[in-house]
């Protein structure tokens, strides 16, 4: 019993971790998104096909290559490694918490921006017409009449995308972050328990069914509106 | 004089022109229906009155006053054309409707929107001046039969209604003209009749409309003149009963032939 307690309260402190970058990444990563979502329906081509590309790019290779370019490769190719940069007072920890952060936020932001475009590229023309005919300006007609009907179309999407993230946190133990499954790991390592590897799943599980249970309530809220 | 005044309005898609020059003049009080197989370009005629489309060339005045000329540049930007846009109402054929608004909120928010300081101060500040846009929203739904329908959302509604709650948005305004596009092309039948019901309603307290239809009955019934369209022109226009009983042109009786049986 008295282990359990032990081991609980150590992967609480891993789980700690875990939260800040799942909260982190969301909190830099959807004003990322928005821009981002901007730049590729963007009416300047080279803009356009520029952000098109990138979007491509980081959709198209995994988050754990990501992850040890952004860690790693200044180190390895510029010989200026992340933990001599003095992020946040230079830390080793704070870098390489940073540098997966920024990985993070970065590859979210990408799957983000495509759903945003999706879910504003969905809004049907009707809407903006009668915006115009009836003297609203472009502002008022974002405002106040399409913004809610966008998130309306991106939330069963973006409900989707953040539970993914909840468990993709946990690749940012490769490049040294100690989130809750690194925290276990260390427990294997040093003390040879292997459970705790396995008892991690409840700190996820626990927190998705909050998350999920946090959209459906939004997406209850919202359907008041439409059939 | 002409409360409305179109002259030689040309409309191109890229390479297809489809208003050839379109001139005719409305009277106050006049309903005025626009027939036309599909393609003819009555719905984009009505989109320029409107300015959904920029036209090409030609002028548009109201009241004497031009307020669309294709050649001037001052009277094509946006914030001049936001402005005299409002001389015009529009209701669509799929209603839009704001989804996320109750029935009352929809006809009050684009006035609200429209407000000046000054029209909120001269009512007396800014819960006055809500308060002042609702009671005129309860009017108009009153008008329309739907008063009791105020605080439900557009989903809840049949086609009717909704149609019926889009005409009474457009009237929030106090558009010097209020246009419909194939106002019953998405409705059943039976709903058609209520949505006429009240655009003849309307005729009766002297409003000045303009009627894209399908309904030759409607057409026939309700206005006071008509405008066949036809490749881009008017090629005939006049009372209804000179239109249906005489047609002069080829265009118009095979036209005729085709929609009344």
């Amino acid at each position: 019993m008295e282990t359990f307690i032990k081991v609980t309260l150590q992967l609480a402190g891993g789980f700690g971790t875990t939260l800040a970058l799942f909260f982190l990444t969301l909190l830099f990563a959807i004003p990322l998104a928005l821009l981002f979502a901007v730049f590729a329906g963007s009416s300047i081509k080279p803009l356009k096909y520029l952000m098109r590309a990138f979007i491509y790019i980081i959709r198209g290779t995994p988050l754990l290559l990501q992850l040890m370019i952004v860690v790693y490769l200044p180190g390895i190719a510029f010989n200026a490694p992340l933990t001599k940069w003095q992020i946040f007072g230079g830390n080793v920890a704070t870098s390489y918490f940073c540098g997966a952060l920024f990985a993070f936020v970065v590859n979210y932001a990408c799957y983000f921006a495509e759903i945003f475009r999706g879910g504003i590229e969905n809004i049907p023309k009707g809407q903006y017409e009668a915006c115009a005919v009836l003297g609203m300006t472009r502002s008022q007609t974002f405002f106040r009449v399409i913004l809610l009907q966008v998130i309306r179309n991106i939330l069963a999407p973006m409900s989707n995308e953040v539970v993914t993230l909840v468990k993709d946190t946990a690749l940012a133990r490769t490049v040294s972050v100690v989130e809750i499954f690194f925290a276990a790991s260390e427990l294997l390592r040093v003390q040879f328990i292997i459970w705790p590897l396995f008892y991690t799943g409840v700190f996820y599980l626990g927190f998705s069914a909050l998350v999920t249970l946090l959209f459906n309530m939004a997406e209850k809220k919202l359907s008041k509106y439409w059939k | 004089m002409a409360i409305l005044e179109v002259k030689d309005l040309k409309k191109n898609f890229g390479n297809t022109e489809v208003l050839k020059g379109i001139s005719f003049t409305m009277e106050k009080g006049e309903v005025l229906s626009i027939i036309g197989s599909s393609g003819s370009g009555k719905t984009t005629l009505l989109r320029c009155l409107n300015f959904l489309e920029t036209a090409d060339h030609g002028t548009i005045s109201v009241e004497g006053k031009t307020i669309y000329d294709g050649e001037s540049a001052v009277l094509r930007s946006e914030k001049q054309i936001r402005k005299n846009r409002l001389n015009f109402g529009l209701v669509f054929q799929q209603f839009n409707l704001f989804p996320q608004y109750s029935v009352l909120r929809n006809l009050t928010l684009p006035p609200e929107l429209n407000a000046s300081k000054e029209d909120i101060n001269n009512s007396g500040g800014k819960t006055a001046f809500r308060k002042q846009l609702e009671t005129k929203g309860m009017e108009l739904l009153t008008r329309i039969g739907l008063a009791e329908k105020k605080d439900s959302y557009p989903c809840e509604l049949s086609g009717g209604q909704q149609q019926r709650v889009a005409i009474a948005r457009a009237l929030m305004l106090t558009p010097d003209i209020l246009c419909f596009d194939e106002p019953t092309s998405a409705l059943d039948p039976e709903l058609t009749r209520e949505v006429l019901q009240v655009i003849k309603d309307l005729k009766n307290s002297n409003n000045t409309m303009i009627v894209v239809t399908h309904e030759m009955d409607f057409a026939r019934n309700v206005s006071d003149r008509i405008l066949f369209m036809s490749d881009g022109y008017v090629a005939e226009s006049g009372a209804p009963d000179k239109l249906f009983n005489a047609p002069e042109t080829a265009a118009l009786k095979s036209f005729l032939n085709n929609s009344l049986n």
